[in-house]
């Protein structure tokens, strides 16, 4: 089945030569990070986890939410997410392995990585994530592999991939639970602290699945002439503006609490990221415009189910992507080192070499997803 | 019917079983307060390293502890905050206490660089976090690591809240004025830490820092040795903890 990502026309092959060039960047310039050590970042002793951490943590999200489009599908029997449950799980597939490969761009002895299986810490978060990400890897290749093989055959899928995808669903809020543990369960980072995150990490990555997925699925139609039907998309939109509106409430939630209580380092980080904190300020403007464009693009995905128009959809599905990759991608991450536990506040820029291995590893999942819906589309054409 | 009530047996047993099991468990956890669960430790323990700082004896510009420490342990010295690597240093008062009184300190309390180093706390967060084992707790209470299981992920730097981990994010050979042959150097990719000289500790020796200084400003001791010099010192002054709202029961004390 692989072997229908191998024929295209000159624009696909054009994006894939594009896709392999930036991952060549990406590739040239983990081999100076190899070399001389992560001090080519702009991580440091106060600030030790940067934009690779924060790219993780996003796209946990982003895989996490092809439940969003598995649970209704296969248990609530939602028959128009017929042509885009595969696109969802695929689409988990790409994010989950660069996930898997952020997490490895930042390590110091990426060599001794299998030190985690071979000596087992079960009381560390990282255990649990480590188990978990590679699972759900695993059980969305096999069902979304297994279902559209199945429908290129012609017939329909076996049994037994039931239990697998029931189990996906399950293993997706698990992903995300685990990875927001990784940081609220640190005694000293109050930004973490938080039995909220859990939550908020769902309901932002609720939001942001189901928007990329209508913006996947508009390049399908512009680019594929493949068309995941008018109901799907409008679905989806109504999924991503319920989750985006519980997450900037939790995200109010924890404005209140920590300004109420007034307890100075719930504030800090608030401070910090919102108005700047000892003179220093640099991610206020980028904080600010996440709120707003957030909040902006969901009044519009709400506004636009009463009256749709595809402008102001793709443009408030955009919006909420860039929203919440700022907000999850950079000020979650980035804020939990401000004030540092000695309550200095060092601030934190990317290199370009840290720039460029990240924007490479989002290359090899755009390459995968590429690949990977080459032959979804093909498959469903020729059904 | 003797067969249904064979598996009812069999059931029951199994529920009350579990329900003592789960019961166990949650009276583990039901056991009060933190000096409670100290004296319970050292009843089952023998060894529990620690220190204890006397501020009022530390001399503002002395770094004879730091140079001595750093020397032993091969600590590069950069030029620059972003790689430095730190196992004994000194900082502000507020810095090492921000969660104690700020308003109206004494001025020569608020002005004196504290001494400041890992508090091999009796529960580490950043052992809990490590996901390899690399950073462990000894039976005699060292928190140490070990360079070569380190993967490099810097979970414990996050999860420390005292800010007491350094990374090697480059080679930090070079920066090593005297190389110390008795204990080893680190390559990039590693954490690093003070380990209360347990290579000397072995050795029936001080940690570098305690023989190094000439005010006896740091005691060092068996905190479960109820005869030793430590607890004479921590029986007859006031000391502090850093963050001892954590649970993490440093075993480093101050006095101020």
């Amino acid at each position: 089945m692989i072997e229908k990502a191998l024929k295209g026309n000159k624009g696909y092959w054009g994006w894939v030569a594009f896709l392999v060039a930036v991952i060549l960047l990406g590739l040239y310039s983990y081999s100076k990070q190899l070399s001389y050590g992560l001090g080519v970042t702009g991580m440091g002793r106060d600030v030790s986890w940067g934009l690779y951490v924060a790219q993780f943590t996003f796209l946990v999200g982003v895989a996490a939410s092809a439940v969003m489009v598995v649970l209704p599908y296969y248990l609530h029997d939602y028959k128009e997410f017929g042509k885009i449950v595969v696109i969802g799980e695929f689409l988990a597939v790409s994010a989950a392995t660069i996930c898997l490969l952020f997490i490895l761009a930042d390590m110091g002895h990426p060599d001794r990585v299998l030190n985690v299986l071979f000596y087992p810490h079960p009381k560390s978060m990282v255990f649990w994530d480590v188990q978990v990400m590679n699972g759900y890897l695993l059980l969305n290749i096999i069902s979304g592999w297994t279902v559209l093989e199945a429908e290129r055959k012609g017939v329909s899928p076996p049994k037994w991939i039931k239990p697998i995808i029931y189990l996906s669903v399950v293993w997706a809020i698990s992903i995300h639970t685990v990875t927001a543990f990784l940081y609220s369960g640190t005694p000293g980072r109050h930004l973490w602290l938080t039995a909220i995150l859990a939550p908020r990490f769902l309901a932002s990555a609720f939001a942001v699945g189901p928007a990329l997925l209508i913006l996947i699925s508009f390049i399908l139609r512009k680019f594929a002439n493949f068309d995941v039907g008018e109901k799907a998309i409008s679905k989806l939109s109504l999924i991503a503006t319920y989750a985006g509106l519980a997450n900037f409430f939790f995200i109010g939630v924890e404005f209140f609490t920590a300004f109420y209580s007034n307890i100075p380092s719930h504030m800090h980080s608030l401070q910090y990221l919102f108005v700047g904190l000892d003179g220093k300020s640099q991610l206020v403007p980028w904080m600010w415009f996440s709120m707003i464009a957030g909040l902006v693009s969901v009044l519009v995905l709400l506004y636009q189910q009463r009256r749709p128009s595809n402008k102001l959809l793709i443009a408030a599905c955009i919006g909420i992507f860039v929203s919440l990759w700022i907000d999850k991608g950079i000020g979650l991450i980035i804020g939990g080192f401000v004030p540092s536990p000695m309550e200095e506040v060092v601030e934190y820029f990317p290199t370009f070499i840290e720039i460029s291995v990240t924007l490479g590893i989002w290359a090899i999942g755009l390459l995968i997803l590429t690949a990977l819906l080459k032959v979804t589309v093909a498959v469903k054409q020729a059904a | 019917m003797t067969e249904n009530r064979r598996k009812f047996l069999k059931k029951s047993a199994g529920v009350i079983a579990g329900a003592g099991v789960v019961s166990g468990f949650i009276s583990k956890y039901a056991t009060g307060f933190a000096d409670a669960a100290t004296e319970k430790a050292v009843t089952k323990k023998k060894i529990r390293w620690g220190m204890v700082i006397d501020m009022r004896k530390c001399v503002s510009g002395c770094e004879k502890c730091i140079d001595a420490c750093h020397l032993t342990h091969n600590v590069p010295d950069f030029d620059n905050p972003k790689d430095e690597i730190k196992w004994i240093w000194k900082s502000d008062y507020h810095k090492v206490f921000p969660s104690k009184s700020q308003q109206f300190v004494a001025a020569e309390t608020r002005e004196k660089p504290f001494l400041t180093l890992c508090n091999h706390c009796e529960n580490p967060p950043c052992v809990k976090a490590c996901p390899t084992g690399a950073t462990f707790k000894q039976s005699d209470g060292i928190v140490e690591m070990d360079f070569h299981r380190c993967i490099g992920c810097r979970f414990c730097m996050a999860a420390c809240p005292y800010g007491s981990r350094s990374f090697n994010w480059r080679n930090p050979r070079p920066a090593i004025k005297n190389i110390t042959p008795d204990y080893p150097t680190r390559e990039h990719g590693v954490v690093e830490k003070c380990n209360f000289c347990s290579e000397r500790l072995a050795k029936g020796q001080q940690p570098s820092c305690v023989e190094a200084c000439p005010e006896k400003v740091l005691t060092f001791g068996n905190l479960y040795d109820k005869n030793s010099e430590i607890r004479q010192v921590l029986k007859d002054n006031p000391t502090i903890q850093r963050k001892p709202e954590l649970g993490t029961n440093p075993s480093v004390f101050y006095i101020t």
